[in-house]
């Protein structure tokens, strides 16, 4: 397996508070990679990590054999690195279409993601593609975020928190998305708090807790009491 | 009857003239929230270029007018990139304070350079033409013009913010600049382009503003003021609202001048507070892309 | 340095318990010392235009009207995040109510000033809840409008002369208070006796604008704005209507500003509405004071002033060139030097003279 992503002895930093400590972590081309662990357990900073809006040390992380830890997020894209952030996040005052065209802004790479093959996957938004975002339901809008993201055709997709506020329908058909962009090559890390949801679908997991990694393996080593512990620390 | 008529024509054509110097102070403030005080001061400078490169350097007054909107984007862009892009912040002062300093530097920079003369730019026989829209309602090709200016620049933007992949990159960004970025997009590049449009658009303002009248260092801020005006009554954000908010401004004045030629513009600073005492949002409130 | 040690000052005013371990206090040995060499300074002031060449006076009542404004202006948009470029409005305003007070109503120019500053004090009451409505930058072009609009109103009242202004004439002075005892005390003319007094009276209001927003910056509702600028929420929560006092600072800066205007204009015995609403004179100036000496402190108004009468006093034979040296200094410092001249000095050498941030000290005699 070809290591996509490497971060090593990664600390974070928002000012002076200090929200990751030493983190080493990694992704392979095809995998999907849970990151669990409680609130403010450091999973978003990893993600903005990665996804450059936060500055890091230069060779903290490594797309393949490059330092990428103080590229800025308008760069880290290009490399073919989409974060779907918390929140969804998406531009309030742009239809649905738009907000996908958006995501392919920087038009590098056009397969095998685009509007097409993005209405294809998520067949609703088509039907809703002249639509204001704002009036959509939290699921579509979801996947919007996830299609926006998409549109760059990413080679690591970075998703944080996709499932909150979703019904569990909703997210189930959110994961078997993934399960299928996993398939097609793309590498995915899922950043969740539902450790059960997270751990269904992932290949490996890493668990978070106060910006130190706890516990790192496949779902299927692990029993829920290690799993417990390393999340709540006790 | 016909004489309403006429004011009601008069105020919309004056009106275009202040949806123009207005448009460049929409654009910024909807995309990047920057108070650019200097817009009135950058329109005259403009109107200076073109003079200098028309009906003294020779040239023809399309081609200054091109070569203008050229330096006055270039001149935007390092703006932007060099001087406000360091003092856009959460602080509201520092852009205020830094595009106030701007004003008085291009006032004064003019004034040593070009004299206290009032100027105008020799458009020909253009100048004085007039067209009849009815019997007894003639206007004058210039204002015409110009309303027709503002109304294809105003098109023009529209179509570059909604059908354009760096219009939906501006539109992005104004909503959320963080988020943006994931996109790929530089925000200190686009704000830069931003502000270069800004500037652009301002020469079409200088141009119009100079072949109907005449012009001196000192007028730049009259002129921010009744763009502010446009802007504030027609609802920030919406570039259709500040051709509406311009043509209040216009005909408001038109009417005051009527009354008593000295009332003119404090007629339209009335207007502007009365609107801001009735509706403090403005006439078209989150028309476009909402100013939040 | 031994500098900053704290001076016995409790937070509350009665007596700390004897276990009180910390203390929070705003004052320092260096503002002892400022203070005493302060008051020296002003007393050379008061007894200066003893040997002080008629100029030099005209020339520091200039400085001393400008610093008021620009002290005024520092107070209302740097601790009160009130950003006004129409403050020449309320200059004007005075400017106009005094010579209404003493062309029309045969006032004496005293009285006048203080007229003024009511007068002025009630109009920016009105007009405040209008421009209050616009938000953050919008609000700053809105005063300028507002104060464009008075200009075009002021200059409609023909018996003030309409657009062209007016004159005083000389026999208003002669009320002037202490005229008669100042030509007697110095054996001058008349017109420099004038000259005299209105220094004071510019020299006493400038101390006491200062004295009054510095007790006001430290004061519990100057901290609340100063909480408020950061997060308005968390000055709500400790129960300060920080509108109110940003409506109550609004309307006492400008009945304050409208006091200096009526002063400048007693002095200059001739308006114009051009003039007395100009934004360079009454705004750009005092804008560039505090940005260049360094927005929310008490000093740098001080040494922007300076540098402002350096440069008018050399360059003002080029015409315009100081303004625009004045407005490149400006944008420099706002981009180098964002706290100003005054600010960076006092954070790099950590001098306060007029300490308005607290700091906590242990107490370590208890």
């Amino acid at each position: 397996m070809t290591i996509l992503l490497r971060a090593s002895a990664l600390d974070a930093f928002y000012g002076d508070f200090q929200a990751l400590f030493g983190v080493n972590f990694q992704i392979a081309r095809g995998e999907i990679v849970a990151v669990i662990g409680a609130n403010g357990a450091g999973k978003s900073t990893l993600l903005k990590s990665i996804a450059g809006l936060i500055d890091n040390r230069h060779d903290a992380l490594r797309w393949g054999d490059e330092a990428i830890g103080d590229r800025p997020a308008a760069e880290v894209v290009r490399l073919g690195i989409a974060l779907v952030p918390e929140g969804r996040q998406l531009f309030p005052s742009l239809t649905v279409e738009e907000n996908l065209l958006v995501g392919a802004y920087c038009g590098l790479r056009s397969a095998p993601w685009d509007l097409t093959s993005v209405y294809d996957a998520f067949p609703v938004l088509r039907e809703r593609r002249d639509s204001r975002v704002t009036v959509l339901s939290g699921g579509q809008q979801q996947m919007v975020a996830i299609g926006r993201a998409l549109m760059s055709n990413p080679t690591l997709l970075l998703c944080d928190e996709i499932s909150l506020g979703l019904a569990p329908i909703v997210v189930e058909d959110i994961y078997r998305m993934l399960a299928r962009i996993r398939d097609g090559g793309t590498a995915v890390v899922v950043v969740e708090q539902d450790i059960v949801r997270a751990l269904k679908s992932a290949d490996r997991f890493y668990c978070l807790q106060e910006g130190r990694i706890r516990l790192s393996g496949t779902p299927s080593e692990a029993d829920s009491d290690t799993i417990t512990a390393a999340y709540f620390g006790t | 009857m016909m004489d309403w008529l006429d004011v009601a024509t008069q105020g919309i054509l004056l009106g275009g003239v202040y949806a123009l110097f207005a448009l460049g102070l929409s654009l910024v403030f909807g995309i990047m929230r920057l108070v650019n005080l200097a817009h009135g001061d950058l329109i005259v400078l403009a109107a200076y270029f073109v003079l200098f490169t028309s009906s003294m350097a020779g040239l023809p007054l399309g081609v200054a007018t091109a070569l203008a909107i050229a330096a006055m984007f270039v001149l935007g862009y390092l703006l932007q990139r060099f001087v406000l892009e360091r003092v856009l912040g959460d602080e509201i002062m520092p852009p205020l304070l830094v595009t106030f300093g701007l004003s008085v530097i291009v006032q004064n920079a003019l004034l040593l350079t070009f004299g206290a003369d009032s100027r105008r730019l020799q458009a020909g026989a253009f100048e004085t033409g007039s067209v009849s829209l009815a019997p007894a309602l003639k206007v004058g090709l210039a204002p015409l013009t110009t309303l027709v200016a503002a109304v294809i620049v105003i098109a023009l933007l529209q179509l570059l913010f909604y059908k354009t992949s760096i219009g939906r990159a501006f539109r992005a960004t104004a909503d959320n600049p963080e988020i943006a970025q994931l996109m790929g997009i530089n925000q200190r590049r686009i704000f830069a382009i931003a502000v270069g449009i800004s500037l652009a658009v301002s020469v079409v303002a200088a141009v119009s503003l100079g072949v109907r009248a005449n012009f001196d260092p000192s007028i730049g801020p009259a002129r921010l003021l009744y763009a502010f005006e446009a802007v504030i009554i027609g609802g920030l954000g919406s570039l259709w609202g500040t051709l509406a908010g311009g043509m209040v401004v216009g005909i408001a004045q038109t009417i005051g001048a009527r009354i008593n030629p000295e009332w003119q513009i404090l007629a339209g600073h009335l207007a502007f507070l009365a609107v801001l005492m009735i509706k403090p949002r403005g006439l078209f409130p989150g028309a476009g892309h909402d100013a939040r | 340095m031994m500098l900053d040690r704290p001076q016995h000052l409790p937070l509350v005013a009665d007596p700390a318990p004897a276990n009180t371990v910390w203390r929070a206090t705003s004052e320092t040995r260096l503002s002892r010392v400022a203070r005493i060499a302060g008051l020296a300074a002003l007393a050379g002031l008061i007894l200066l235009p003893a040997i002080a060449p008629r100029t030099l006076l005209q020339d520091l009542f200039f400085v001393f009207t400008i610093l008021t404004l620009a002290q005024l202006w520092n107070v209302l948009a740097g601790w009160g995040g009130l950003v006004s470029v129409g403050q020449q409005a309320f200059v004007g305003l005075g400017a106009y109510v005094l010579f209404a007070a003493i062309g029309l109503g045969s006032l004496d120019p005293v009285s006048s000033i203080a007229i003024a500053a009511v007068a002025t004090a009630i109009i920016a009451a009105l007009i405040g809840p209008l421009l209050f409505r616009l938000e953050g930058p919008y609000f700053a072009i809105g005063s300028w409008v507002a104060a464009e609009s008075l200009r075009l109103v002021c200059a409609q009242f023909k018996s003030l002369g309409g657009g062209t202004g007016m004159s005083l004439q000389s026999s208003v002075y002669s009320s002037l208070p202490g005229l008669k005892s100042v030509q007697n005390l110095f054996g001058v003319r008349p017109a420099i006796a004038r000259d005299i007094v209105l220094y004071w009276i510019a020299l006493a209001i400038v101390v006491v604008v200062m004295l009054a927003i510095y007790r006001f910056v430290k004061s519990r509702h100057g901290l609340a704005l100063a909480a408020s600028r950061d997060n308005d929420r968390a000055a709500g929560s400790v129960g300060v209507r920080t509108d109110r006092i940003r409506f109550a600072l609004w309307v006492a800066v400008a009945g304050m500003t409208g006091a200096i205007g009526a002063l400048a204009y007693l002095q200059k015995a001739r308006i114009s509405p051009d003039a007395a609403f100009s934004v360079t004179d009454w705004t750009a100036y005092v804008l560039f004071v505090v940005i260049i000496g360094g927005v929310r402190t008490i000093e740098g108004p001080v040494v922007g002033v300076m540098i402002l009468w350096g440069l008018i006093f050399y360059l003002s034979q080029y015409g315009s060139l100081y303004l625009l040296v004045l407005g490149v200094i400006a944008i420099l410092v706002m981009l180098f030097m964002p706290k100003g001249i005054w600010g960076a000095a006092s954070h790099r050498w950590n001098v306060q003279l007029f300490p308005t941030q607290r700091r906590l000290f242990r107490n370590a005699y208890h």
